[in-house]
């Protein structure tokens, strides 16, 4: 029986995951390795790749800040609203990207109010790298909460209440004692909503403007490419990023102690 | 044994399977300048990121009036989209709470060559970007597929590409707990003669599934908002194959955009509602256990 | 506890480490204009146009633009480049995107941006009435057309795969959709008629993308026997590479694709040289290096063979876009609205 199980869910993994990656392996490398360099190394390419790490650092950034605060008010505290926050937490995910970009228009967009005012400050949001930060961000809000929050629960706060009751200042007691405990699925998180923000397209799609060498992320860049016959080049920046990806997601597993993996 | 679960939907429970009290974890009120400044920044941060973006989106569904919205909401190709959305992601959401527990199951307590890789490649979906992962599903299930498997254009290749893009979930909110379970208990079930199944049923699914609901929960949500991968290996046949955010799409495009927002609003509230249905689920089996 | 400290530091600074790399590489992906310009004359300000462009045209703009900036006029002349789908770059710069010089594929994303009052109203008042490219709707087959496909009535024979992209997404749809009706209608059917090829016509596509390049894609995927598609997009898939071969039936509708600058410009005089070196002889001989069919008369079809359909149509002759988007293509009453509700309740039985 078991098995029949393990050999079902192996299964499943190579025809519904496996197969399809090392397809792109394949395809990015079916002509040989020189047209991926060619591409690699485009102009247009390398600017894309610039463009991608900034928006997807300030990303990162962001949420982390605001995953590891919404996480300690989670399970460290008590008030109204809690359960409305919580459920909140998850929503963005079923906004279709469509509609993000939409909704951010909506809002910040040069014709209304608020946009209106920013821009007279001299900051454009839309159609420009604040906007796709904060499409980027919207599509990652529960990661880095996700990863951090059972951690923080099955730690308990019996050390966080010691150092209380030894003197210690709150921020000096989230210093030393939180933020060391939580720190392989801090890392988690952060690497999830890294290669999330990488690889996110029609969000920022909509906000970016695509303007080429501007605001074209590689996900952007590779849809374009695609659709102009430059295989090569839409797979191997593909490739590239899923690579990153993967990478980040193995050091952060052996950063990570016990609780994420064995 | 498990400890109350204030953190709700999406944390998972990590049970202690020991006998003796477990140690709440103490709830401290909500007083003092540092969280209420914490609190005040996050309610800040989604209101000026998620909630207020997505309220002018409401509000433009409403623009028309009830009967506009209503109008928008029950157009055939919207209804038809709507069907299919749901009812594909409610099929995906429950394939993938018995494959990922299983594969997280596997994962966990099997031994299994390069179960290292495989394990960091269960989070790709996540990176992929939408258009890469249909361009890598159209291929292998396509009409030139190497496996010989064509089943491109069809309502079977949505539910796929959705399998896809929702694989993480399940598995990941499953796995930490399977770690985190004390082997104790299935240990002396099985030596008073207990056979696997009912340890797995009576013993080990109870402690997990609430993180089963929570994977679920995400991986529903997920499934609803798709957009770039089903499109490309769905064909996106009206009637058919198109799914809800294909047919927003299509709103936009047509410049109806109070009816593209009033069909992602339907998809916003089908989607608070399951989030919160698994919620309350949780807290359920949490009482219960 | 010390130790776990200690490891928090050093995490502490290898994560800074990476932060500075990364802010290093932000510092040379700033949204300020490259500083290294393209222009080269040193007297003169650098004046920089933002071209805002559906999606095909790409190829042909950036060799246009390289042209331009070899002229007295374009010398001091950047350009910021976008290009996407003809519908979303209209709502793009509808709300808010920066251009000075737009170019769509429909007639009624330009409309868009007039009753936006972006684009003066008397943007089409010149000999080509605002448009700077044509080209025709053509059947794209296999590769030596082994289906034999030569008319619009090979396209509802039985069995027969049509691809198309949906026109509730696609500009591209409405000519291939249009074209299809006008070829009907133009030689004597009736408008009940034009109407039933249509239905007849969608019942044979299995596929609806949503761009014409996608619709290409999917063809040159292997899926469907015949496309239905923009000539220039056959040339330009067999420029690439692809299998495939094109016929232009007797009967098609002339595709007109418009060009304008915007009211909102702040660079009106160089945008206008822009635009009248885009209906110069050279910028006509690079688009039809790409596979458009030049607007002016008389221009260098550099040696691309368009063949003259005898039986070529307009648009207009359909009673224009507007007239035709509300009658056609409506969401709620639209006759192709009908026909896909009438195909899809009896497909979904």
């Amino acid at each position: 029986m078991r098995p029949a199980l393990k050999g079902v869910a192996l299964l499943y993994l190579t025809f519904l995951l496996v197969i399809p990656v090392t397809l792109i392996f394949y395809r990015t490398f079916e002509n040989g390795i020189q047209p991926v360099i060619d591409g690699l190394t485009d102009p247009a390419t390398i600017h894309a790749f610039q463009i991608t790490a900034v928006v997807a650092f300030w990303a990162v950034i962001a949420n982390t800040i605001f995953g590891v605060t919404t996480a300690i008010l989670l399970v460290r505290h008590d008030f109204r609203g809690k359960r409305v926050l919580n459920a909140l937490i998850d929503l963005p995910l079923a906004v279709s990207p469509v509609i993000v970009g939409l909704a951010l228009i909506l809002v910040y967009g040069s014709t209304t109010g608020i946009g209106q005012t920013l821009s007279g400050i001299g900051v454009k949001v839309i159609f420009s790298i604040p906007g796709m930060v904060m499409a980027t961000i919207f599509v990652c809000i529960p990661l880095v909460v996700r990863a951090v929050a059972p951690v923080l629960e099955e730690i308990g706060d019996d050390q966080e209440q010691a150092a209380a009751t030894l003197g210690a200042g709150p921020v000096q007691t989230f210093l030393r004692i939180t933020l060391p405990s939580i720190r392989g699925a801090l890392a988690y998180g952060v690497v999830l909503a890294l290669a999330r923000s990488l690889g996110e397209y029609g969000a920022v799609a909509v906000v970016s403007g695509r303007l080429v060498g501007r605001t074209q992320t590689v996900t952007l860049l590779v849809q374009e490419r695609y659709l102009n016959f430059d295989q090569e080049t839409a797979y191997a920046c593909a490739l590239l990023l899923v690579v990153t990806a993967v990478l980040a997601l193995i050091v952060s597993r052996l950063l990570a102690p016990k609780e994420i993996t064995r | 044994m498990t400890s109350t679960n204030p953190a709700g939907a999406g944390v998972s429970l990590l049970p202690r399977a020991t006998p003796a009290p477990p140690a709440t974890p103490k709830r401290r009120p909500l007083h003092g300048s540092g969280q209420a400044i914490g609190l005040g920044f996050v309610v800040l941060y989604l209101s000026l990121i998620v909630l207020i973006p997505l309220a002018a989106v409401v509000a433009k569904g409403q623009e028309n009036g009830f009967s506009g919205f209503w109008k928008a909401v029950t157009t055939p190709e919207a209804a038809s989209t709507l069907k299919l959305t749901i009812g594909a992601s409610l099929v995906v959401a429950l394939i993938n709470a018995v494959m990922g527990t299983l594969i997280a199951w596997v994962l966990v307590r099997e031994r299994v060559p390069g179960r290292a890789l495989l394990d960091a490649l269960i989070d790709l979906p996540f990176a992929l970007p939408t258009i890469v992962a249909g361009l890598a599903l159209l291929t292998v299930y396509g009409t030139q597929s190497p496996v010989g498997l064509d089943i491109a254009y069809t309502r079977l290749a949505v539910v796929v590409a959705l399998l896809f893009v929702t694989l993480p979930f399940v598995v990941r909110t499953v796995q930490p707990v399977l770690l985190e379970l004390d082997t104790e208990m299935e240990q002396a079930a099985a030596s008073l003669g207990a056979g696997p199944a009912t340890i797995f049923f009576r013993i080990v699914l109870p402690n997990i599934v609430p993180a089963i609901a929570a994977g679920t929960a995400l991986s529903f949500a997920r499934a609803m908002s798709e957009f770039g991968s089903t499109v490309l290996i769905s064909g996106n046949l009206p009637f058919k194959t198109q799914v809800a955010s294909v047919h927003i799409f299509n709103q936009l495009e047509g410049d109806n955009l109070a009816g593209a927002a009033a069909v992602s609003t339907v998809l916003l509230v089908v989607s608070l509602v399951v989030l919160v249905a698994l919620d309350l689920l949780q807290r359920w089996a949490a009482r219960r256990g | 506890m010390i130790m776990g400290f200690w490891r928090g530091k050093r995490r502490v600074a290898s994560v800074t480490l990476a932060a500075a790399v990364l802010m290093g590489l932000s510092g040379c992906a700033s949204t300020e204009p490259d500083t290294e310009a393209a222009a080269s004359s040193s007297e003169g300000k650098t004046v920089e146009l933002s071209l805002v462009a559906y999606s095909t045209p790409q190829a042909a703009f950036e060799e246009i633009i390289a042209a331009f900036q070899q002229t007295d006029a374009g010398k001091n002349v950047k350009f910021t480049q976008s290009y996407g789908g003809s519908g979303d770059q209209s709502r793009a710069v509808e709300a808010g995107l920066p251009a000075d010089f737009v170019m769509f594929s429909l007639e009624t994303d330009m409309t868009r941006l007039v009753d936006a009052g972006m684009v003066d109203a008397g943007w089409n008042s010149d000999e080509q009435k605002g448009m700077i490219t044509d080209s025709t709707v053509a059947l794209v087959t296999r590769k030596g057309n082994p289906e034999g496909i030569k008319d619009w009535s090979d396209l509802t024979k039985k069995g027969v795969e049509v691809i198309t992209p949906n026109p509730f997404a696609s500009g591209g749809a409405r000519w291939n959709l249009m074209a299809g009706y006008g070829a009907q209608v133009t030689n004597g059917a009736s408008e009940a008629e034009g109407e039933q090829y249509l239905a007849d016509l969608l019942a044979n596509v299995p596929v609806q993308d949503e761009s014409a390049r996608a619709s290409l894609q999917t063809f040159t995927g292997g899926k469907g026997d015949v496309l239905i598609g923009y000539e220039n997009e056959a040339i330009f898939a067999q420029q690439n590479g692809q299998d495939i071969d094109y016929v232009v039936p007797d009967s098609t509708i002339l595709i007109e694709n418009p060009a304008a600058i915007t009211s909102t410009t702040k660079h009106p005089k160089e945008a206008q040289a822009f635009l009248d070196f885009v209906h110069g002889e050279e910028a006509q001989k690079i688009f039809a290096e790409n596979g458009y069919r030049p607007v002016v008369e008389g221009a260098d079809t550099a040696g691309q063979d368009f063949p003259e359909p005898t039986g070529l149509f307009t648009i207009d002759d359909l009673g224009g876009w507007d007239e035709v988007a509300t009658k056609f293509f409506d969401a709620d009453k639209g006759i192709v609205t009908d026909i896909e509700r009438n195909l899809g309740v009896s497909v979904e039985k």
